[in-house]
């Protein structure tokens, strides 16, 4: 029997073929970068839930399939296809279809001033001791086997360099599309953001899936804040539910800098979202802000880890789920105040509606502290609709579904009103208005009402 | 015309019979009012009449405007006209008062097969009625109810009344928790809202918001049953001598 800590052999297998196709090619830091990452992956292999940062999320799954590399150009959209994709008033798009980057659809020119965007593969080419000076430097592949693998397998992603004191008003938008392919694939996007001292930007990382086809992407993204600088970055994760996604926001915040995650999880049967915070800097601010909307048998676990390294920082996490049908909610959030980060004030909290009795959710807040002059506080709620409130939209008029739907629009509200930028804020509420039309169905609120005959028999058995 | 007959109406919650055969009839225009002691099933009364499913009809019939209104949703009964002024209006975080006002109002609109109001349709209506309300423009780009004084609630369900123009307004205790200031403002609201076309049914535990909003019958609730009916005199004495005395007249009227 295979367990879930083995690696089934294909991985090993696909990368040996990568290793002879591509990558060989690389520079020599690169080379080793992944061949370190591989052995650490092999010799950890996929966590169990044994393992306490995974208890609630079982990837053996993931472990078992024999998934493939996907192969370039194997399948063919065309603009149209990818037009309800794109995102209304951003500055620069790239699109990757099946992990490979489409030039063809990105943005061709560039016209932000003081922006660099292209993608991964093509940056370690043309630019390859900038990139080494960042690239794998930030994740720790020893505490995460998904981002030791996505170390070694990656094949590109977007680079992102945000010049001093830039100022880019417009989002740049990072579209991953996983188009199927006539066996399981598996796709590794790796995104490196650097944003200099004082520049201001935000990024939006969408998944998108085309049919229904399963696909297990596994994506890294390292953001670097220098000092002073501003950035916000929105993971949307709206793939189908046969898809499988895992991924990683590991976030260095340098001094003063202010930086936003916002996390809108829509869609993906397993999802694992990732978030992690360094406060490295003094004074640094963070907020992690994310939304779970999960229906069917979706499992969508959220690891938040943030970590305070330096005095004065301010970290904010807030995150809200809706689980209906038989979907599985996970929330850990973990703060760690290292102690030289005094003054250090971070709070977090998690609320969670559950619509069925069959949804479920683990919340689990964890704070270890090791400074004496700190506030953490931490919160977490669980809870049914309001049925007064309920009750008093359908006395004016709405019917029971529009009222449904307005009390979770209502409760998704507050994690929207946290995005900034009006074209993310925009497309992630309008995905999240389709998502809860889904979720509160017209069939289910056209119960029976009781007869007058039954009632009557009930107060009959009680009196 | 009666607008609502109530017949013999028993009502239950949890298995426990709350309404024991409640008679009542309300003309178009007439406004009445319902008198009791606590636990006496004013509120259960109210929240019947705005079809609140937690509460169970066992026996007896209600007609509102010659439909049966045991029949309809709560929103159904809304849109025919019914209009409840809850006691705790409920707090929603997260969305507009004039966005939730105008919904309503297009809800309503909707099931008469009327045109929707766009925003720019609603604007003037809505801050002609704020005004009247002497309610602060601010609390109205806030979200319903949050963070409201017991007082700016109040209001906020009178100006939800005068904006949906019921044939029924239902106020479940709209006096409680008010001072005097608030309670003369939202009674002069009320009043401005009477008419031919509109009934009301003022649910109240004292006498004194009666003294602002005058109403044509008073009826004593007691126990779950109409037991006196009168003019808004009968309000006045309630008040002198408290509804102990209805309470021991009762017992001795009616066959235990």
């Amino acid at each position: 029997m295979v367990t879930a800590s083995t690696p089934s052999g294909s991985y090993l297998e696909v990368f040996d073929e990568f290793r002879n196709l591509t990558f060989g090619q690389d520079p020599v830091w690169s080379r080793n970068l992944r061949e370190d990452a591989m052995a650490i992956f092999c010799e950890s292999g996929f966590p169990t839930t044994r393992d306490e940062d995974w208890r609630f999320t079982n990837v053996a799954s993931l472990a078992k399939t024999n998934f493939h590399r996907a192969v370039k150009d194997e399948v063919s959209l065309s603009a149209q296809d990818l037009e309800p994709y794109r995102l209304a008033g951003s500055g620069f798009e790239l699109v990757f279809i099946n992990g490979h980057f489409s030039p063809q659809f990105s943005t061709k020119e560039n016209l932000i001033p003081g922006v660099r965007v292209s993608s991964l593969a093509e940056a370690i080419r043309q630019y390859p001791e900038r990139i080494e000076s960042h690239l794998g430097r930030y994740v720790d592949n020893r505490r995460d086997a998904f981002a030791a693998l996505n170390t070694a397998m990656f094949e590109d992603g977007a680079e992102i360099l945000i010049r001093r004191r830039a100022v880019v008003d417009r989002p740049i938008h990072i579209l991953y599309v996983s188009a199927g392919s006539n066996r399981p694939i598996m796709i590794h996007p790796r995104n490196l953001i650097v944003a200099e001292p004082q520049s201001q930007a935000a990024v939006v990382e969408d998944y998108v899936s085309f049919g229904e086809a399963a696909a297990f992407s596994n994506a890294v993204t390292e953001l670097v804040a220098g000092d002073d600088a501003i950035i916000s970055h929105c993971m949307i994760e709206r793939e189908n539910d046969s898809s499988s996604n895992i991924s990683t926001l590991r976030i260095e915040l340098g001094s003063n800098s202010n930086v936003a995650s916002h996390s809108v999880l829509l869609g993906g049967g397993l999802v694992r979202n990732n978030v992690h915070p360094v406060l490295a800097g003094r004074g640094a601010e963070c907020l992690i802000n994310g939304l779970f909307i999960g229906g069917g048998r979706q499992h969508l676990d959220n690891y938040m880890l943030v970590e305070h390294v330096s005095p004065n920082g301010s970290s904010r996490q807030f995150y809200n789920g809706i689980l209906d049908d038989q979907a599985h909610g996970v929330f850990h959030g973990r703060i760690i105040v290292h102690k030289d980060a005094q003054k250090t004030d971070a709070k977090q909290t998690n609320r969670n509606l559950l619509l069925s009795d069959d949804a479920r959710i683990d919340t689990k807040p964890q704070l270890e502290i090791h400074a004496d002059d700190v506030k953490c506080t931490h919160g977490a709620t669980i809870g049914q609709i309001d049925e007064d409130a309920l009750f008093y939209l359908r006395s004016r008029g709405f019917s029971a579904i529009s009222a449904r739907r307005l009390l979770l629009y209502a409760f998704s509200r507050e994690c929207l009103d946290r995005i900034d930028q009006a074209p993310v804020r925009i497309i992630a509420e309008s995905l999240i208005q389709q998502r809860l039309v889904d979720i509160a169905p017209a069939t289910r609120y056209h119960a029976e009402p009781i007869s007058q005959e039954q009632s009557l028999q009930n107060l009959e058995e009680v009196g | 015309m009666s607008l609502l007959k109530v017949k013999d109406l028993h009502a239950a919650v949890d298995g426990h019979e709350i309404l024991k055969g409640v008679d009542l009839t309300i003309n178009t225009g007439e406004v009445h009012s319902i008198m009791g002691p606590n636990g006496s099933g004013k509120s259960t009364l109210a929240q019947v009449l705005a079809r609140r499913e937690t509460y169970t009809v066992t026996r007896g019939e209600i007609l509102f405007n010659g439909k049966d209104l045991l029949k309809l949703k709560p929103e159904e009964a809304a849109c025919e006209g019914i209009f409840l002024a809850f006691q705790y209006p409920v707090e929603i975080p997260g969305i507009g008062n004039a966005y939730f006002l105008r919904s309503a109002m297009n809800a309503m609109r909707k099931y008469r097969g009327e045109d929707e109001l766009d925003a720019m349709d609603f604007l003037p209506l809505f801050r002609e009625r704020v005004k009247l309300l002497e309610m602060d423009d601010a609390l109205m780009s806030r979200s319903v109810n949050e963070g409201f004084s017991g007082g700016e609630k109040k209001r906020n369900e009178i100006l939800q009344m005068a904006m949906l123009e019921p044939k029924l307004a239902i106020l479940d205790e709209t006096d409680s928790g008010l001072d005097i200031d608030a309670l003369k403002v939202v009674a002069s609201g009320v009043n401005a809202m009477r008419g031919p076309e509109r009934s009301m049914l003022v649910v109240t535990h004292y006498q004194r918001l009666l003294d602002y909003i005058v109403p044509d019958f008073v009826h004593v609730l007691i126990d779950g049953r109409i037991v006196r009916t009168g003019g808004p005199e009968l309000a006045l004495e309630l008040e002198e001598k408290g509804y102990g005395s209805t309470e021991t007249e009762t017992r001795q009227a009616l066959p235990v």
